[in-house]
């Protein structure tokens, strides 16, 4: 594994007209770390996972996959880079199962010469995402059938695991949380913990410190398109945090 | 064959029809629940058998050999139209222009058939580019043109396409078709009407295109999540314009037959078929909400409404009477829709409140 950040974002500037978002925002992600970004509303946090998700291109700065610049112009480019973005919306197909769900739009086929109507390798994809689901100790029932049917720890455990599966570098989490009630926050956030495992760096954006402190190696603080501090989060650094969060 | 075997079919391994999908421990409650929904969504097969066997019991005539081939050959229009409604609906759209498709192929394929480029095979092609055409305009209308609902642009082309079959025949029907054409509206091989044989082969190749092909899967992600598509990738203006062209090549196919049935061009044929089409489509247990439905539910609301319509008749009810029947049912498969709606929310959070107990 390389001695390399898994990501590393140098000095990025974003402006919206004349509003600056982002003032100079450098962050290191460590290979297999989970980072927690912190932040009150509106302190740039979207910003910045968009700027590394390839939705925003920054206008100042660069961002480093593994110690080399890479160039994101579209949500694409960050996929083919490795980086999988989990938004809170979750971005489901309610009407067709987990395994449809996880290789949509990158179906496993045979017969490719047949173009569109290249068959699909249901029994493959079924397979894979059984075994993914299995390793990620996601807790779907295994035959419910339609991602609609699930209840939202489910779905976002598959959100998740698909961002997981495709992901070879980083996995970008928006509010994993937000959503859920304790106990499927909990089964969640297991989920989370299992991506390292993988090989996979996270970032987890929350606003729930609870969350942080059980999964995260650290916390980066964001206010007002800075980045102002940073901590290992305990219960030590809790009252930190929060200070850093609020007053900056 | 039901929606929800549709459904479970392109969603992996099915759910079995016996019992819930979970373990043992799976709460009484749940397994209801999960009874509740099979039972709904073998609503439409439900409904066809029962149709059947009181149509069977009340009416003499309805079961016998000559009545069956009757009703195969009077709802192969409706079910190779719903076929084509099918797929539009899936992705929240609707093709309202295919009635009068119908008549403008069958009105293409006789002025083909009056040249001195009559051979059946070309006939047949002219109707279905006829299809292909309208359906293409169709769809890049509502794609390219930004509009948000395709309702009013195919309502458009059901004017301009029947005015311009009328204008090609001057409102008159254009006698002549080549005898294949003739066969397939009204020949038999063995006892089975040829266009039943038609319509069997087009759902055959419909299903396994929907349930089985790469682009077939896209068009169900498409109706399910239309933003979720657009970030995974998939090509959705493509998708959109495809279901278009799909369901004129199906309004063509039903062109052939219907001008086969009549030996004749006539540009106001098939235009009471695309209601009834329509309707099959959500009897057949498609959601309005779009992402749900399948061929084999298409056909089978194609079929409750031509054995309806059949039955009736052999009873001698007035044919106005038909249309409150056909109707009242149509009523019933969209209230069924709101009741799946209902159970699977009741099902989703019997998931989560187990989640939280164990």
């Amino acid at each position: 594994m390389s001695r390399e950040p898994a990501l590393e974002v140098r000095a990025v500037s974003k402006w919206f007209g004349a509003v600056q978002a982002l003032d100079q925002v450098s962050l290191r992600l460590g290979q297999s770390e989970i980072l927690a970004l912190l932040g009150d509303n509106g302190a740039g946090k979207s910003t910045l996972i968009k700027c590394i998700s390839g939705v925003h291109r920054p206008d100042v700065g660069d961002v480093l996959i593994d110690g080399e610049p890479v160039e994101l112009r579209s949500s694409a480019d960050a996929r083919r880079s490795g980086i999988e973005t989990v938004y809170q919306d979750l971005a489901l197909f309610d009407n067709l199962s987990p395994a449809a769900n996880f290789f949509a739009g990158r179906e496993e086929t045979r017969g490719s010469w047949l173009g569109p109507f290249a068959l699909l390798k249901e029994k493959a994809m079924a397979s894979h995402t059984e075994e993914l689901i299995h390793r990620l100790k996601v807790n779907v029932p295994a035959r419910v059938g339609l991602v609609g049917l699930m209840s939202g720890g489910q779905r976002q455990g598959v959100a998740v695991a698909r961002a997981a599966a495709f992901a070879s570098k980083v996995v970008i989490l928006d509010e994993p949380t937000a959503a859920l009630g304790v106990r499927e926050s909990r089964a969640v956030l297991d989920v989370v913990r299992e991506l390292p495992k993988a090989g996979v760096a996270v970032i987890m954006i929350s606003h729930n410190l609870e969350d942080v402190l059980s999964v995260a190696d650290r916390a980066v603080v964001m206010r007002r398109g800075r980045i102002v501090g940073e901590e290992v989060p305990t219960e030590e650094t809790h009252e930190r945090l929060v200070g850093l969060i609020v007053k900056g | 064959m039901s929606s929800s075997a549709a459904i479970a079919g392109r969603a992996g391994p099915p759910p079995g029809p016996t019992g819930p999908p979970v373990s043992v421990r799976t709460p009484l409650a749940e397994r209801t629940l999960w009874l509740g929904l099979t039972i709904v969504r073998m609503g439409p097969a439900l409904i066809l058998v029962l149709l059947v066997l009181v149509m069977a019991a009340i009416a003499p005539f309805f079961l016998t050999e000559r009545n069956i081939q009757n009703v195969l050959t009077q709802t192969s229009v409706i079910a190779l139209l719903a076929m084509g409604q099918l797929l539009v609906i899936v992705v929240r759209g609707i093709d309202a222009s295919v009635g009068s498709v119908v008549g403008l192929s069958t009105v293409t394929g006789a002025l083909m058939f009056g040249t001195s480029l009559h051979a059946a095979p070309i006939v047949i092609a002219t109707m279905l580019l006829t299809g292909v055409v309208i359906g293409l305009i169709n769809g890049c209308v509502f794609v390219y043109g930004r509009l948000p609902n395709s309702l009013i642009n195919t309502l458009a082309m059901l004017y301009i396409a029947q005015g311009i079959a009328q204008a090609l025949t001057h409102g008159d029907a254009l006698q002549g078709m080549p005898s294949a054409v003739n066969d397939l509206g009204g020949g038999f091989l063995g006892v089975v009407p040829e266009a039943a044989l038609l319509v069997a082969g087009m759902a055959i190749l419909a299903t396994v295109f929907c349930r089985s092909t790469r682009w077939g899967r896209w068009i169900f992600a498409v109706g399910g999540n239309i933003e979720a598509a657009r970030r995974v990738g998939i090509p959705v203006n493509k998708v959109l314009v495809s279901v278009f062209v799909i369901s004129g090549v199906f309004a063509g196919l039903a062109g052939v037959i219907t001008a086969g049935q009549t030996n004749a061009g006539y540009g106001l044929a098939g235009s009471t078929s695309m209601l009834d089409a329509i309707a099959a489509v959500f009897i057949g247990g498609a959601s309005f909400m779009g992402g749900r439905g399948s061929i084999g539910g298409a056909l089978i609301g194609a079929f409750i409404i031509g054995c309806l319509r059949n039955g009736l008749d052999l009873l001698n009810v007035y044919p106005t009477w038909q249309l409150v029947a056909v109707g009242g049912v149509m009523l019933l498969a969209v209230e069924l829709d709101v009741v799946r709606g209902y159970l699977e929310n009741r099902f989703r959070v019997a998931q989560a409140s187990r989640a939280v107990r164990s």
